[in-house]
């Protein structure tokens, strides 16, 4: 899986984007985007997907279950 | 080890020699800090006063340091820094309306290299720009890149401009030296508590270290950090001004503590500033039903802390993107499109010549209100009243009552007149309200004050302003605030021992939750 950010939410503050460890996060037309190839819901980074945790809007930075769920390399 | 414990100990290390840095500092500024509550005869409130000259300096140019300057001088925003560490339950960054003042709002960001081009475009316009501050619509010191590259690109191509910043103060210990190298020398903190019990109820969470942290955790860890970057700011004689949103019932009494907390610190100014809590704007304390002050309130609060320290009152809780002088908004005139397509001549020398100008005309100012105050000497009066001003700015009644979108707020004594707020009348979403409503809004909002001084007024508001126990007063049109003050009270005072007017006390006035019509 990785993470979404739900577009309607968004108020494109950029704050995730720097917070992101693996540079999957970008703007685009207004709000930012994730990019589910990069995105590793900072699993072997940080205890919790940073992008969800300095989100100032609740659910917004929220999992895309329609990915598979990020497995880290053993 | 965890962020916490880290935390104290970096706090603990920092605080060993606060006192003697203040002594220090205090001795360095000319500014006593000695003496029991002895406060810190650094002001912002008349003239340079006793204020040394090394302090005024820095501060007289400074609309939102002084408020003799904020009379005179302009400021402006730039919106470069959207991103926020923290959250507080005042704040709704979502909304954003072009004509909402308030702070955390923006229309448009800008990059470094917009904002540099737009502080040259402004200051080119409008010459009596003196600051420039970076105060949002995030935190500005969580977009450490983005500011400091803004302030870079400043001080190369405007190198008059003072470079301020506001600040949640979570990140400013990590910030203090690179603001110091910048020549960054005024920094707004918010402080609302040194209390965590009472944070937990303002802040719902922080994000620190890649962590979020929420409740009396949060709280804690922010009320350290602010005080400690509060101490590092001191220990470069750096200024510091408190800001402190008075929330009833949450913080109100509290911030007597964080007054004397910051004080103790080096702050220099404080700022209590109202909550703006209106539904409409979707913050949590909006949609709790949290209320804001009352005048009265918010005065009475701000006058028990002045015995501690100097009390800033004409702050106008502007946007991350205000242009002017306070209480006007000319942002719209700046928008990205139109200062892109500007031919921008920066100059120097004019715009010096334009200051020269504005510092005879306080000077004159300061002037006819020493003179005037001469004939109050040996008035015997415990009679403490508001009046209502009218102004367009210099400090002159110059605003017609009809256009005034806020008014300005003395208290007159046999001691002089004294600035201590303002009221805004002209507010977002009025457009439907009829001519009567309006004049009723004007009432509630100066409804604490005896008179109201204007340049002109039409007849119909002033029968209702008279029914309503306030006086018109025209007659001083055009002249300085203070002195004409003056010299009405003296004739008020006559009045009143003559036996001809019987003084009454006047109620509490509203604090309205709008804000000001940004389109001029």
């Amino acid at each position: 899986m990785t993470l979404k950010i739900v577009a309607s939410q968004c108020t494109s503050c950029s704050a995730c984007e720097a917070e992101c460890p693996n540079v999957a996060i970008y703007e685009k037309g207004g709000t930012f985007i994730i990019n589910p190839k990069k995105c590793t819901e900072c699993i072997g980074h940080f205890d919790s997907p940073q992008c969800a945790a300095v989100c100032p809007v609740d659910d917004t930075c929220v999992i895309d279950t329609s990915y598979p769920r990020y497995q880290p390399r053993a | 080890m965890d962020a916490s414990t880290h935390h104290e100990q970096q706090s603990a290390g920092a605080n060993i020699n606060v006192e003697a840095v203040m002594q220090e500092v205090a001795e360095h500024k000319g500014c006593g800090t000695s003496g029991g509550s002895g406060k810190a005869s650094c002001g912002s409130a008349a003239g340079q006063g006793d204020l040394p000259t090394e302090i005024w300096e820095k501060v007289k140019n400074h609309p939102c340091y002084s408020e003799e300057a904020h009379h005179h001088y302009a400021r402006m925003h730039v919106a470069v820094a959207p991103a926020c560490n923290i959250q507080c339950n005042y704040c709704n960054r979502k909304y954003d309306c072009a004509n909402e003042s308030r702070p955390g709002v923006v229309s448009e960001k800008l990059t470094p290299e917009q904002a540099a081009k737009k502080v040259l475009a402004v200051a080119s316009t409008i010459p009596q720009m003196t600051v420039l501050g970076v105060a949002g619509p995030g935190d500005p010191l969580a977009n450490p890149e983005k500011t400091f590259k803004t302030f870079e690109l400043i001080a190369k191509t405007a190198p008059d401009i003072k470079l301020c910043l506001s600040t949640n103060g979570l990140a400013l210990p990590d910030h203090v030296d690179t603001i110091a190298a910048f020549n960054v020398d005024h920094v707004t903190i918010t402080i609302n508590m040194v209390d965590p019990e009472i944070g937990a109820k303002i802040y719902p969470w922080v994000f620190w270290k890649h962590k979020r942290y929420t409740g009396v955790e949060a709280a804690k860890l922010l009320t350290d950090r602010q005080l400690l970057g509060l101490e590092m700011l001191t220990e470069r004689g750096i200024l510091a001004k408190i800001n402190s949103v008075m929330i009833p019932g949450v913080n109100d009494k509290h911030l007597v503590e964080v007054n004397k907390a910051v004080k103790s610190r080096g702050a220099f100014l404080h700022n209590i500033m109202p909550l703006i809590s209106a539904p409409e704007h979707g913050t949590v304390f909006g949609l709790t039903g949290q209320r804001g002050p009352t005048a009265q309130e918010l005065k009475a609060l701000q006058d028990s802390c002045e015995g501690e320290m100097n009390m800033m009152r004409h702050c106008r809780q502007c946007r991350a993107d205000a242009v002017g002088l306070l209480g006007e908004d000319r942002s719209a005139e700046f928008t990205t499109d139109k200062i892109m397509a500007m031919e921008v001549d920066y100059d120097l020398d004019s715009r010096k010549a334009y200051q020269a100008k504005v510092e005879i005309e306080r000077v004159a100012k300061v002037a006819a209100k020493e003179e005037e105050l001469t004939t109050l000497a040996g008035e015997m009066s415990n009679i403490k009243l508001l009046i209502a001003v009218a102004t367009k700015g210099s400090g002159l009644i110059n605003e017609h009552f009809g256009h005034a979108k806020e008014f300005q707020v003395y208290e007159l004594s046999t001691s002089g007149a004294k600035f201590v707020g303002h009221r805004r009348v002209d507010l977002y979403c009025q457009g439907g309200y009829g001519e009567d409503e309006g004049l009723d809004t004007i009432i509630r909002a100066i409804n604490d004050c005896h008179a109201v001084f204007v340049a002109k007024i039409g007849g119909c508001p002033k029968a209702d302003l008279i029914k309503a126990g306030i006086e018109p007063v025209d007659q001083f049109a055009h002249e300085f605030i203070e002195k004409s003050a003056i010299a009405w009270f003296k004739t008020y005072l006559d009045k009143v021992n003559s036996g001809e007017l019987q003084h009454i006390e006047r109620g509490d006035a509203e604090i309205r939750q709008g804000a000001l019509i940004a389109a001029a």
